[in-house]
């Protein structure tokens, strides 16, 4: 049978259709930092709904959710509150098509790492820009470490949650040692018992220190210099394993004797009586900060600011760590809290004395000193950076 | 119309399979092939070069993945037929409760059942230290973080998709057969060599079909289970797609195991003989 003219059409429309496909890319984003009037305009327009959508990570709040409950009676806003953020990467891969696409998230704030994602968030206009008028308690209350951070000038689009420090962590039944330098994470003495994160930030920072090199200020070559001596580390045996959240779990089981560790997670360990220490090491250590922010097409942005705001009065913020355990950007915390250890009795008021006290969630200015930032990275440098660690983590 | 029954009947399925298989697939086609960053965006380039690169890069996974599904679905046949067989043969009237047993773990998260695993084989653990604590292994034996704990754990989360089809297959093989084999001077082993063994291979390739393709494929057990060197395909196609937002080098690498198990399926489907393979499409 001859062929028709109609089937003709039906294959070349089908080739067609598929080369529509073909040509259709994945559109880019890159936002020019809003003007101020139109910052001004969005926010003269916008109301309060009586409602907010929280988004978070695990254990960041009370189980019994009480400073929420008490922002709703306050405020007369009602909240939902969602544990739904387990990783940066993950979280930013999940909602970067939604938004991307111009649709709402669901979330009215959604709580990031400072890091590439973050800068993400900000670079491709996903984050709205805050209007700090409506934020007196932040303003009053939040340390002034927490107003200069090089990620976010001016808090234009993020203000912190909770801060945290990266550092070593050993287990102090197998290691005998007082651990101090971060040479120990090198050392053959230790061989297949240390662990390293699978982070490409965290991994090439501590490598960078072990060098004696700045992240913040590192150049291409560093970074290289870094992937060398983290390559070294692991040919020879001496990582067990990269972790992620799971490291924790095998510094306290015995699976490794010594990793790199965040340091509410350790706090909490030792709360609960098992035999791990904490140590910033003193070639520096990494400071990070989860913050909030308002994601593009937020249903409820007036009643996420005033959420926000409100986690910021000193009562609501101790509430909070005592619970997280980790650095608070609000500095009248500790003495909230020691104020609470004195008229607390037995157990509570032995837990409170030991948190104020712990250079883990009211470091000091010799441990802030020690601390440094993630590397500002662009997207061209990224994807020289991460393919260098990755490298390592992925073999 | 009568004529058109069956097409349009079949005509959910065909949309099924058109909106959430084909459209997907020629649009992650599209992207292996641009090139572009998530901040800038991606624009269609023709770059077949996405593919050597992301090859070039990431072989060794590649290959790890193949030898890591291989193995654990070779471990599960030797495991999973002799389940089958028994279940089949001897379970008697307690057949659907042999069966449930086998699935019940699956009422549990396959990330939480792994980690459970991590748990139980963690070096100072209940079964280890145990045995440490008896001086039965030395201080520094450990199974967590080598070929050996992931591949077994490829195993273990995959074997009731071996085991359920080659009892099926098994199930229907009546036994008069057998004993028509017997009357005809069988021994029992050659009754199972040459009659019950080739009525279950349309099982066998069933149960490899669905235990060699996810394993390969997946990214769980090395990331829990694995140690600095058990990285598989899939924790790359998942560092790819979400940290590093490289859509085009993911979904190359993607296609790139979709045509190697493709491959190796098509293989295996021409030494087993195409009327079985057929026959276990079809049920």
């Amino acid at each position: 049978m001859p062929r028709s003219r109609r089937d003709f059409f039906r294959v070349t429309g089908f080739s067609a259709a598929g080369l529509a496909l073909a040509a259709c890319g994945v559109q880019g984003q890159k936002a020019a930092p809003p003007k101020a009037d139109a910052v001004k305009d969005y926010w003269a327009k916008q109301t309060k709904h009586g409602k907010v959508v929280f988004a978070n990570w695990p254990e960041y709040m009370p189980e019994d959710q009480a400073p929420l409950k008490k922002f709703q009676q306050a405020t007369g806003i009602s909240y939902e509150y969602k544990e739904v953020i387990q990783e940066n990467a993950e979280f930013f891969g999940k909602a970067d098509p939604v938004l991307r696409a111009g649709q709402p998230l669901g979330y009215d704030i959604v709580v990031m790492t400072n890091g590439v994602q973050l800068q993400h968030m900000i670079d491709l206009g996903y984050a709205t820009p805050l209007d700090h008028a409506q934020l007196p308690n932040f303003e009053a209350n939040a340390g002034q470490k927490y107003k200069e951070r090089a990620y976010d000038p001016g808090n234009k689009y993020t203000v912190p949650y909770t801060s945290g420090v990266t550092g070593i962590a050993y287990n102090t039944k197998y290691v005998d040692d007082d651990i101090t330098s971060i040479e120990a994470l090198f050392d053959p003495k230790y061989k297949g018992r240390v662990g390293m994160m699978g982070d490409a930030q965290e991994i090439g920072n501590f490598a960078m220190f072990a060098l004696g090199i700045d992240p913040e200020k590192s150049t291409e070559a560093d970074w290289k210099k870094a992937g060398e001596k983290l390559k070294a580390q692991r040919d020879d045996g001496i990582v067990r394993k990269y972790y992620d959240q799971s490291y924790i779990d095998a510094v306290a089981k015995g699976d490794v004797w010594l990793s790199m560790a965040w340091s509410g997670d350790v706090f909490q360990r030792q709360l609960a009586g098992e035999p791990v220490k904490f140590v910033v090491p003193e070639e520096g250590g990494t400071i990070w900060t989860d913050n909030m922010l308002i994601p593009k097409g937020a249903a409820n942005p007036v009643d996420a600011l005033m959420l926000m705001d409100y986690l910021y009065q000193p009562v609501v913020a101790a509430e909070l760590d005592e619970f997280i355990q980790y650095v608070t950007p609000v500095p009248a915390v500790q003495d909230l809290l020691r104020e609470k250890a004195k008229t607390a009795k037995g157990k509570d008021k032995k837990a409170l004395e030991d948190m104020v006290d712990s250079p883990l969630m009211f470091p000091s200015e010799a441990d802030y000193a020690k601390l440094r930032s993630y590397t500002p990275l662009t997207t061209q440098q990224e994807q020289v950076f991460n393919p260098i660690f990755q490298s390592i983590t992925q073999a | 119309m009568r004529r058109l029954t069956p097409y349009l009947l079949a005509l959910p399925s065909w949309m099924w399979l058109g909106i959430f298989l084909v459209v997907p697939m020629a649009a992650m086609a599209s992207v292996s092939l641009q090139t572009g960053n998530a901040i800038d965006g991606f624009a269609m380039t023709f770059s077949f070069s996405n593919y050597s690169d992301a090859l070039g890069r990431y072989s060794t996974q590649l290959l790890r993945s193949l030898l890591y599904g291989g193995l654990a679905t070779v471990a599960m046949l030797v495991i999973g037929y002799p389940v089958a067989y028994w279940i089949a043969f001897k379970g008697g009237t307690r057949k659907s409760v042999y069966l449930f047993l086998l699935l019940l773990p699956f009422f549990v998260s396959f990330v939480l059942r792994t980690i459970s695993w991590n748990f139980l084989l963690s070096d100072n653990g209940i079964l280890f230290g145990t045995l440490k604590g008896w001086g039965l292994l030395p201080e520094d034996f450990h199974v967590l973080a080598t070929t050996f704990a992931v591949v077994g754990g490829l195993t273990y989360n995959f074997l009731p998709f071996m085991i359920l089809p080659i009892y099926v297959a098994l199930e229907r093989v009546d036994p008069r057969v057998i004993e028509a084999a017997q009357d005809l001077y069988a021994t029992r082993t050659a009754a199972f060599r040459r009659v019950v063994l080739p009525l279950s291979l349309p099982g066998v390739f069933a149960g490899v079909l669905m235990t060699f393709v996810p394993a390969t494929a997946d990214p769980i057990n090395a990331q829990i289970l694995g140690g600095t060197a058990n990285t598989m395909i899939g924790n790359i196609i998942q560092t790819e797609y979400l940290t590093n937002l490289n859509y085009p080098t993911a979904s190359a690498l993607s296609f790139t195991l979709m045509a190697v198990l493709l491959v190796g399926i098509f293989i295996y489907a021409r030494a087993l003989g195409t009327e079985n393979v057929l026959e276990a499409a079809a049920r």
